[in-house]
């Protein structure tokens, strides 16, 4: 394959991540690194490193000038941004082809047309994929966002058209709610820089569903299939599962088909997921596209695990110019996969994230049907400025429950000190009857907490 | 009613995102005083009761550690 060197601009485990599969493929790979990750574990995963700079994201990971010179001085060809940072930045992806750099994702024109919520949202319903019911708020006042919530049909959800993360976003009941609930919005959302807010339908009892495409260069996108990634805490998922349990064969290829149509689109190429807010039980007519993520997703490896595919070695290939050798029926859905994001947070406090030096941390080792994908080790320590997930878990079965319960029994392997763990609290979720009955929603982590909590504490 | 003054301590460690109520300013209870960011998460730190930010005792961009005082409030 003619490809490589690759720079790695990220870190912890999904630069690890990426380094592996360079490492199989025989691809020379460079990790890049900040003041306190000189020693990391991404650090010795590459087969070279580049300093980029302090601590602080903005003057490292987050640092283009810095990030073309690290690929500078060690003759990088390609960029892999892994996900979070710059992955979805057009200018760095711009700043990469004027450096003579392929960056491993689409083009910076894609990425720029899914990156808003609106052009996104237009783009989507041009290509013939339903979207919620809802307004852009091109008129901010009081009284025309109200007629726009009457309009939907309440309940509605006031979201900031700045926001992300789930910041300024507030569920509204009825018309009598709206002013509180739209002001409150507008607080938060004006921390952020923006007091914009559109308003959209709400579904009460949601699921969220996810397509992963891949595409190539020649014009081939193929979809392999769905991910389900209900269980989340603050609008960040916790768990994902490839398949989805309750999606039929019929709604899952129209789902496939969805995904596909909007990538084409906009002539997406490499990996991308298109995400939707399904209602339960699943139905093709009750699913609704939400936004489009054009980089690889932190769930992929629940993907890798059902169709046998190395998502990083198809963008590789893919970035290489190489075609897609097999079409959509060669995808394969063996068994069923979880995976569980192992964080340093304490879910007794509100998920409050728990930063620190990692004195101990032991986690189960890899096995048939159980995959590790870690990027830290006993001794490292976990500073304020990155993100607080450790590791992901991840138990491939032939059978869903076999799956929930080989991957709780792995969490109760986890065990660390210096910074609290939410290992006990997910596998709590993964053995709860509404996970085995597929009964969860994406309020479900957050409304069943205290007794989730409890269940740790009795065994 | 008797005037309580409270220090007010960061949770966790954490930089200081933004002072999102200046000394002087009054708040209602859960009202927010200033925002950590920490492992990619604003934490508020939010007023215990209806009051009045008396001093703030960091600035923006600084890193603060678990339990360091960075305000008072006057309640």
């Amino acid at each position: 394959m003619s490809i490589g060197p690759v720079l790695i601009a990220n870190r912890g485990e999904i630069a690890v991540r990426i380094a592996r599969t360079c490492r199989r493929l025989g691809v020379r790979s460079i990790a890049v690194f900040s003041d306190v990750d000189a020693g990391a574990l991404h650090v010795e995963a590459a087969d070279s490193a580049e300093r980029i700079g302090p601590a602080h994201p903005r003057e490292s990971y987050l640092c283009i000038p810095a990030l073309l010179a690290a690929a500078a001085r060690s003759g990088a060809r390609h960029v892999h941004p892994g996900y979070g940072f710059l992955s979805e930045n057009a200018e760095f992806a711009e700043a990469c082809a004027a450096a003579g750099l392929v960056f491993i994702g689409p083009s910076p024109s894609a990425i720029r047309a899914m990156g808003g919520k609106a052009a996104a949202r237009q783009l989507a319903e041009a290509a013939g994929v339903p979207c919620l019911p809802g307004d852009p708020g091109e008129d901010q006042s009081e009284a025309a966002l109200a007629a726009a919530a009457a309009r939907i049909g309440f309940p509605v959800m006031v979201k900031a058209i700045g926001g992300g993360g789930g910041r300024g976003m507030r569920r509204v009941q009825n018309a009598e709610e709206f002013p509180t609930a739209l002001a409150a919005a507008r607080r938060e959302a004006a921390i952020f820089g923006n007091d914009r807010v559109m308003i959209e339908g709400l579904v009460v009892q949601a699921r969220h569903i996810e397509v992963q495409i891949l595409a190539d260069a020649h014009g081939h996108v193929l979809h392999l299939h769905e991910r389900d990634c209900t269980l989340q805490r603050r609008h960040q998922k916790l768990v994902e599962e490839c398949p989805a349990p309750g999606m039929d064969a019929a709604t899952r290829t129209e789902l496939g088909r969805r995904a596909c149509a909007l990538a084409r689109s906009v002539n997406y190429v490499g990996a991308g997921t298109v995400e939707f807010i399904a209602e339960t039980p699943l139905r093709a007519d009750r699913i609704w596209f939400m936004e489009m993520n054009t980089r690889l997703q932190v769930e992929h490896p629940v993907t890798e695990m059902v169709t046998g595919l190395d998502l990083v070695e198809w963008q590789l290939r893919i970035a290489a110019g190489e075609a897609l050798p097999f079409t959509q029926s060669d995808i394969s859905l063996e068994g069923h996969a979880v995976e569980a994001r192992l964080c340093a947070e304490d879910p007794a406090r509100q998920f409050l994230p728990s930063p620190g030096r990692l004195d101990v941390l032991e986690l189960p080792p890899e096995s048939p049907g159980l995959r590790i994908d870690s990027g830290f080790r006993a001794g490292d320590v976990l500073t304020p400025y990155y993100d607080s997930m450790i590791a992901k878990i991840i138990a491939h079965a032939p059978t869903r429950a076999l799956a929930l319960e080989r991957l709780a029994t792995a969490l109760d392997e986890c065990r660390a000190e210096g910074v609290r763990l939410n290992a006990s609290f997910l596998a709590a979720a993964l053995r709860s009857d509404e996970m085995h009955e597929a009964r969860m929603t994406t309020r479900f982590l957050e409304s069943a907490r205290k007794r989730l909590l409890a269940v740790k504490e009795s065994v | 009613m008797t005037e309580k003054i409270i220090t007010i301590r960061a949770e966790i460690g954490a930089s200081v995102w933004k002072i999102a109520a200046p000394a002087g300013t009054t708040l209602a209870e859960d009202d927010a005083i200033i925002i950590l960011e920490s492992m990619k998460m604003e934490i508020p730190v939010m007023a215990p009761h209806a009051g009045t930010v008396m001093a703030i005792l960091v600035e923006e961009g600084q890193q603060v550690e678990e339990g360091q005082a960075v305000a008072t409030f006057r309640c």
